[in-house]
């Protein structure tokens, strides 16, 4: 008798066993799904109400990270893309076969993309990355050759593909849509350069290497002629100053690359050497260098700035980030560049010919 | 006759004369099975009720793998384009927001650059030190205790402006914060909700927003925070047993009795938009985890906190964000904000 109670009784205790147990299960599966779209009717929660605000289910876990974000789909980018047709920019970038992964992959990554045109130069050719082979050494004492007959390379290939044409470093970071501004007031067929200017040694002045500088096609076309006809020299080994003193002889004018306030826009530094009052020390040579009074602080940089050197990789990235991706939303910039008269006269133009398209076709 | 055999639960069994013993089996069977039956039903209503009370305690149950805490999200296109013209300027000066800052001397580098950089945009802005530091005004809260700091941060807040500002922001001075991209994201919500956001993290139980994120609470959660300040059992100045727990945490659970929860905040593709970490180190981690869409994966578009700055690095911010941009790139946003009066770097 006794050992038959103990058998229904340990029987009971199994079947009690299983019935939690499938039971548990069964709930977890209802509430399983009810939780996660009825959170507020179980957690008795004063957020209730604040969740119908969204309208939509909560992207958990969903990040696309090719997706154009939610801001640029209130962006208007016609002025941009306009400027894009009208001022067409060849850039090309020094570069050499050991930096290829460490420096030149991210200008190809950021800014390399919005030239018309870009093109990397090496001393020897790459054609995966790709690469201009130049068929020189590398070194500092190699840079001017190698911008010789880089710009020779470019006037032979692309001299009708672009109006202007941009040197930059590898570790220069440009800003592609304010140097078709800065471009826009000029006529490609005048003999001018931009960059940031720098006074010693040349009357005109003479634009810095490491911050880029721009030519116009008739700057190129003077600039690759004086070699053919020697009124430049091919032996230097500074750069920069070489270029300068080349332009000067050709006649190619120095321009005055500066917004409309005054403020620098090529950069031989990042941001943080300029933004920052007692960074660069006072016996700095870069104080003496400049051509326009130097200025540290917030006045240092024009908010549509050109180029900034010695960039490293995070940095270039970083700076792709702040220019194209984050902004103040809803924030009245202090500083309004405005356009030449004509190519506004055009957009508007383009604008109103769009609108009336869009209304024959939507009645 | 029955066999003396193992003490078996079926003595009848092993009875050489089967053919009785099957309709004995079957009785035992049956009451087994009927055993058994209630068994089953007595465990199911068990964990039915049990499942019930889970469900009733707040925040519990026995769904351990989900995480808790809400996801709060940015205005959608939809909410902007029905603001019209003339409500839009109406609207941005809707949003009054009161920064609060807390510092202490080890800080005063970081002190004066967030001084100088974003926190001109708050509609008001006031640095809570733990002494007085010369040339630097604040508001001296007499300790050096970090939740202690915080609370008589916000009941000074809120005693001196409840009727002034409708949303309170509080952040350590290694964070910087865009307070556009802030009103921006508070454009749908209504300050007399008890809102509470920010960076969320999980800890245990515990859902709270990570005071390097910056913390945001509506007036609506200040009240309630501020009727529990007094109350030592809910929100006492000594939380923790053993060992202290960090403020944020204790903020947290204070504003749990006040029925206040902790919201992570995130743009429309689930990006979070208060940061605990700089722009720097988001590259970098991008640099290492996807090479190839280094920009793409790293932040948000309308971030409204970076943190682990150095005051250089507040004053390039300042230019990145407020200042230097791409010409021609034109938006049409549905709210305007002014810069502020008497400012050169912004």
């Amino acid at each position: 008798m006794a050992s038959k109670s103990w058998l229904n009784f340990l029987v009971f205790l199994c079947g009690s066993a299983i019935g939690f147990f499938l039971c548990s299960q069964l709930f977890s599966i209802l509430l399983g799904d009810q939780g996660d779209t009825q959170p507020s009717m179980l957690h008795n929660d004063p957020h209730a109400r604040h969740l119908d605000d969204s309208g939509h289910s909560h992207l958990k876990g969903q990040v696309d990270f090719n997706a154009d974000s939610n801001q640029h789909k209130d962006e208007n980018t016609d002025i941009a893309e306009n400027l894009y047709q009208k001022v067409r920019i060849l850039c090309w970038v020094m570069t050499s076969p050991q930096n290829l992964e460490k420096k030149a992959k991210h200008v190809k990554a950021t800014w390399a993309q919005r030239c018309n045109k870009v093109l990397f130069m090496s001393s020897e050719e790459n054609q995966d990355f790709p690469t201009v082979g130049l068929k020189t050494k590398e070194g500092r004492e190699q840079l001017y050759w190698k911008t010789i007959k880089a710009f020779q390379y470019v006037y032979d290939h692309y001299l009708e593909d672009a109006d202007w044409f941009m040197k930059a470093d590898d570790d220069t970071y440009v800003i592609l849509d304010n140097l078709r501004w800065l471009l826009s007031k000029y006529n490609p067929e005048q003999p001018i350069y931009f960059g940031r200017r720098f006074k010693p040694y040349v009357k005109q002045g003479y634009m810095s290497g490491g911050a880029g500088y721009v030519l116009s096609k008739e700057a190129l076309r003077r600039f690759v002629d004086a070699f053919k006809t020697e009124k430049c020299t091919h032996s230097s080994s500074i750069e920069d100053l070489a270029l300068g003193r080349c332009m000067e002889i050709i006649n190619v004018e120095a321009g005055d690359s500066r917004d409309t306030t005054g403020k620098e826009t090529f950069h031989p530094f990042v941001p943080e050497h300029h933004l920052i009052k007692g960074y660069l020390p006072k016996t700095f040579w870069y104080w003496n260098y400049n051509y326009y009074p130097p200025v540290e602080g917030p006045g240092c940089c024009s908010d549509i700035a050109v180029s900034f050197h010695y960039v490293d990789s995070t940095t270039m990235y970083e700076l792709e980030y702040l220019v194209y991706h984050l902004r103040p939303y809803g924030y009245l910039y202090r500083y309004q560049p405005a356009l030449p008269e004509d190519i506004l006269k055009e957009i508007n133009q383009a604008n109103k010919n769009e609108d009336t398209k869009v209304k024959l076709s939507n009645p | 006759m029955p066999v003396e055999g193992p003490k078996s639960s079926c003595p009848v069994c092993y009875s050489p004369d089967f053919k009785h013993a099957a309709p004995l089996l079957s009785r035992k069977m049956l009451s087994e099975s009927s055993s058994f039956l209630k068994g089953v039903m007595l465990g199911s209503i068990f964990c039915a009720l049990i499942t019930m009370l889970g469900h009733i305690r707040i925040g519990h149950g026995n769904r351990t793998h989900h995480h808790e805490h809400h996801h709060l999200q940015a205005p959608n296109k939809d909410d902007i384009s029905k603001i019209s013209e003339t409500d839009r300027m109406e609207l941005s000066k809707s949003f009054r927001v009161y920064c609060i800052v807390l510092v202490k001397p080890k800080d005063v580098s970081l002190w004066a650059a967030v001084k100088e950089t974003w926190t001109k945009h708050c509609d008001k802005a006031e640095f809570f030190s733990s002494e007085n530091v010369k040339v630097f005004e604040s508001v001296n809260v007499d300790t050096n205790d970090m939740w202690l700091m915080m609370r008589k941060a916000y009941k000074y807040a809120f005693d001196k402006y409840r009727d002034q500002y409708n949303w309170f922001f509080l952040a350590r001075p290694t964070t910087f914060a865009v307070i556009e991209n802030l009103k921006y994201f508070l454009l749908k919500k209504d300050p007399s909700q008890p809102f509470y956001l920010g960076h969320a993290v999980k800890s245990g139980d515990l859902d709270y927003v990570s005071i390097d994120g910056g913390i945001v609470l509506s007036i609506e959660s200040m009240k309630r925070l501020n009727s529990l300040l007094s109350v030592p059992e809910k929100c006492p100045e000594q939380g923790g047993m053993i060992w202290k727990l960090s403020e944020d945490k204790q903020l947290a659970i204070c504003l749990k009795y006040a029925g206040v929860f902790a919201e992570n905040a995130e743009d429309a593709y689930g990006k979070d938009v208060f940061n605990t970490k700089s722009v720097g180190l988001f590259i970098k981690e991008a640099m290492t985890n996807h090479p190839n869409q280094v920009v793409e994966g790293c932040c948000s578009d309308m971030a409204v906190t970076f943190n682990g700055l150095s005051p250089n690095q507040m004053h390039v911010m300042m230019y990145g964000v407020y200042r230097l941009r791409a010409f021609g790139h034109v938006f049409n946003d549905a709210l305007v904000f002014l810069p502020p009066n008497g400012s050169e770097n912004d």
